[in-house]
């Protein structure tokens, strides 16, 4: 059958500047560039060009740059070259479209419909050079009342488990599998440096990170890999996976082939069979189901560990919310459709679930109304971008955000959406011990503390601005937020006024 | 802890006590004790959670759901029935039940074996796993609920009476031995029937053995032995996702 598919992308190469020293070539595990061996002149194979722009960065005179095809569209807004090009690759194929990363429909981005409020002449601003400025946060469930003996300056209350961070965000799950142990040991050493957490994703937690144990996050999804009661117990916190923004609704199936002996000892699962993790928990088909398993994980951990419960961003998100809570999970974890993910079918990652600020918002205020707001620790994930998307996530209501693709991105991560390959050229993604020692550990974790602190730094000034001093009184202070250029009905849901209100 | 060569032995009356009460009673003993014998047990959760190897408890009346979470390779001993989901995600040790099992026994246990004389609810053995030298044994001496053995990765399944509906369904690895031939066409074409062979007896029949030496007594009667006369469903590929996507 001849193939449709148009190669995605342009290599466009300066011969000019090219001085032919074949980086380019060594850099791209997708062979894109060719050497004809006899004059030195380089090809490009456009088609398998994935935009991962790692020839790019590498190559020593910035000969090379990526440019969309040239080709255009029949010029229906209806029937875009994108639709086209899934149909001609569907009808070759017959296969389920597979995408990586978040999504790239242009919906609405409410972020960025949110404008920050700032001091002028009354309750004075800041300065986060000059005073203390707390973005400590904890997390895990809160007695209703706490009693202090004030003689002794003790607390009276049994606290119930919490875990500490010194910044009002973590890294969110991304498993040993999807991503490499090099992309892992930075985000972990990053977590130890930074005094907060990353998380194991579903692929148990890897010897060599055990040494981290106080900084993970060991995650129970449906397919249990690497679950026992010595993983249970090495972690800070643990995470019931119910969903995932990017493909709510589904579970996972991570292709035989990418389970190497590392990976299979990891997760304690055969090697080279696909690793499927079943779409529903199957002893979860209730908030009294979920209250089980989540009291199995505080036998199995003598209650001393608090225990997350990760739901997508879906339509009645409140109400589950809720029952969450009542189910006597510590943290909730919100992850709105904007999420990243190393594999999802493409039509469910652009088409199923709702965008975080709403359901954040939501969440919050139904939490609220029923009197239990204060008895939960509410985290928001799914496309945080900078330190003011996580200012505003704390207005509307978050205790702490979980970011992945903003440290990935830090790392090297171009944003390509090729995960699901295999092939990351920048050794995130990938098992391929070749391309996964192109990323440094060390190196790794330095660029994310250096992102984590910048931008922490930018919430204390924001926050200064504000004449807060400590994100406790941020949270769920939505009138620090105002809405532009959204209806009554978005500003009704978010709970914030209109600017100029 | 041993003492004069036998293990030492604690009893524990747990009555209507709250299960979370009624586990640190037992987490105490076992901590004196090797073996401890649970009486007048009324749907308490979670015993023997991740219990560990050398620890053995012995339960008179009705355990609650989730009964040995986690089992870390002690033994659990049921005399009389069990609730749903006994064995959830069990690493290694043994879980002997005189009587029946509710639904989704072994949910994702990858090493162990767990001994019902009688029957089983529906979804048990889903998504049992093998890796290394681990293969977890379900040995069912009655009949199964539906999805018997649903997203299976590995391990084996044996069943003395009849299977239900949507037997294997998702099975991707292991093995499942039946005593009795179930309906072809109930048999997703996932799937592969056949006729178990010698190599099959040979891992069969020290389970009717070990099967026989628990429950012969009190059946009345002892199971055929030899491990021959079974038929075996196996998944035809451990790729079903192979050809699933388009790249």
């Amino acid at each position: 059958m001849l193939d449709y598919a148009l190669p995605r992308f342009k290599v466009l190469r300066d011969e000019a500047l090219c001085v032919k020293c074949g980086v380019c070539e060594r850099s791209c595990a997708n062979e894109v560039h060719r050497s004809d061996g006899a004059s030195g002149k380089f090809a490009a194979n456009h088609v398998a060009c994935v935009n991962c722009q790692r020839c790019v960065v590498m190559c020593p005179v910035r000969a090379l740059a990526i440019a969309n095809w040239p080709q255009v569209d029949c010029g229906s807004t209806n029937w875009t070259l994108g639709y086209m090009q899934d149909i001609a690759k569907q009808s070759q194929t017959g296969g389920v479209l597979l995408a990586s990363m978040g999504s790239t429909q242009p919906l609405p981005i409410y972020w960025d419909h949110l404008l920050l409020n700032a001091s002028q002449v009354t309750n004075p601003s800041i300065d986060p050079l000059r005073e203390p400025m707390e973005t400590r946060v904890f997390l895990g469930s809160r007695p209703s009342a706490l009693k202090v003996n004030e003689r002794e300056r003790t607390v009276i209350t049994e606290m119930p488990p919490q875990i500490k961070l010194d910044v009002p965000l973590m890294f969110s799950a991304m498993s040993f599998g999807s991503v490499s142990l090099n992309a892992q040991k930075a985000l972990a050493m990053a977590a130890e440096k930074l005094g907060t957490f990353f998380n194991t994703g579903e692929g148990g937690l890897h010897r060599e990170l055990e040494r981290y144990g106080e900084h993970a996050i060991v995650q129970v999804a449906s397919g249990r890999f690497g679950v026992d009661a010595h993983y249970l117990n090495a972690g800070a916190m643990i995470e019931i996976k119910i969903g995932q923004g990017a493909k709510p609704g589904i579970g996972g199936h991570l292709p035989g082939e990418k389970i190497s002996g590392e990976v299979s000892r990891t997760r304690m699962i055969p090697q080279g069979t696909d690793a499927i993790s079943p779409a529903p928990h199957h002893d979860i088909y209730s908030i009294e189901d979920l209250k089980q398993l989540i009291f199995s994980l505080k036998e199995a951990t003598l209650y001393r560990k608090p225990v997350a419960v990760k739901i997508a961003a879906v339509h009645n998100a409140a109400a589950i919310a809720s029952g969450m809570a009542r189910a006597g999970a510590d943290v909730i974890v919100v992850d709105g459709f904007r999420g990243g993910t190393g594999a999802a079918p493409k039509r469910i990652r652009d088409s199923v679930g709702i965008p975080i600020e709403l359901a954040l918002a939501a969440i919050d205020q139904r939490l609220r109304d029923e009197g239990i707001r204060s008895t939960v620790s509410v985290v928001a994930g799914g496309s945080i971008r900078s330190s003011a998307d996580i200012v505003r996530a704390v207005a509307l209501g978050a205790d702490a955000a979980y970011i992945a693709s903003a440290a990935l991105i830090a790392m090297g991560c171009h944003q390509c959406q090729d995960c699901s390959r295999g092939r990351c050229n920048w050794g995130i993604a990938t098992q391929d011990p070749r391309l996964t020692k192109r990323l440094n550990p060390e190196e790794g974790a330095e660029r994310v503390v250096n992102l984590v602190r910048a931008w922490n730094h930018e919430i204390q000034e924001m926050m200064g601005g504000m004449g807060i001093n400590a994100i406790d009184s941020l949270r769920g202070n939505r009138l620090m937020l105002r809405g532009v250029g959204i209806n009554e009905k978005e500003l009704d849901i978010l709970g914030v006024k209109h600017a100029g209100e | 802890m041993i003492m004069g060569g036998q293990p030492v032995k604690a009893c524990v009356s747990l009555g209507t006590s709250h299960f979370q009460k009624a586990n640190q009673r037992v987490r105490a003993a076992l901590a004196a004790a090797d073996v401890v014998e649970l009486h007048d047990v009324f749907a308490q959760r979670y015993l023997g959670c991740a219990l560990d190897a050398g620890k053995k408890l012995d339960i008179f009346g009705t355990p609650g759901n989730d009964m040995a979470c986690f089992l870390d390779g002690g033994e659990v001993e049921v005399h009389g029935n069990v609730q749903d989901q006994i064995g959830n995600t069990m690493n290694a040790g043994r879980i002997v039940v005189h009587g029946r099992c509710g639904d989704a026994a072994g949910y994702a246990m990858r090493g162990g074996e767990i001994f019902v004389r009688d029957d089983c609810g529906w979804r048990v053995g889903i998504h049992m796993k093998q890796y290394e030298g681990r293969r977890p044994v379900v040995f069912i001496g009655g009949d199964a609920g539906d999805f018997l053995g649903e997203y299976m990765a590995g391990g084996v399944i044996v069943l003395l009476g009849k299977a239900g509906k949507h037997l294997g369904t998702g099975m991707h690895g292991g093995v499942i031995y039946l005593k009795a031939p179930p309906d072809p066409g109930l048999i997703s074409d996932s799937l592969v029937l056949e006729k178990a062979d010698e190599a099959d007896a040979e891992v069969l029949s020290p389970l009717m053995c070990a099967y026989n030496r628990l429950f012969a007594e009190e059946r009345g009667a002892a199971v055929d032995e030899s491990g021959e006369g079974f038929w075996r469903l196996r998944p035809a590929s451990s790729r079903p996702y192979a050809s699933m996507y388009a790249q």
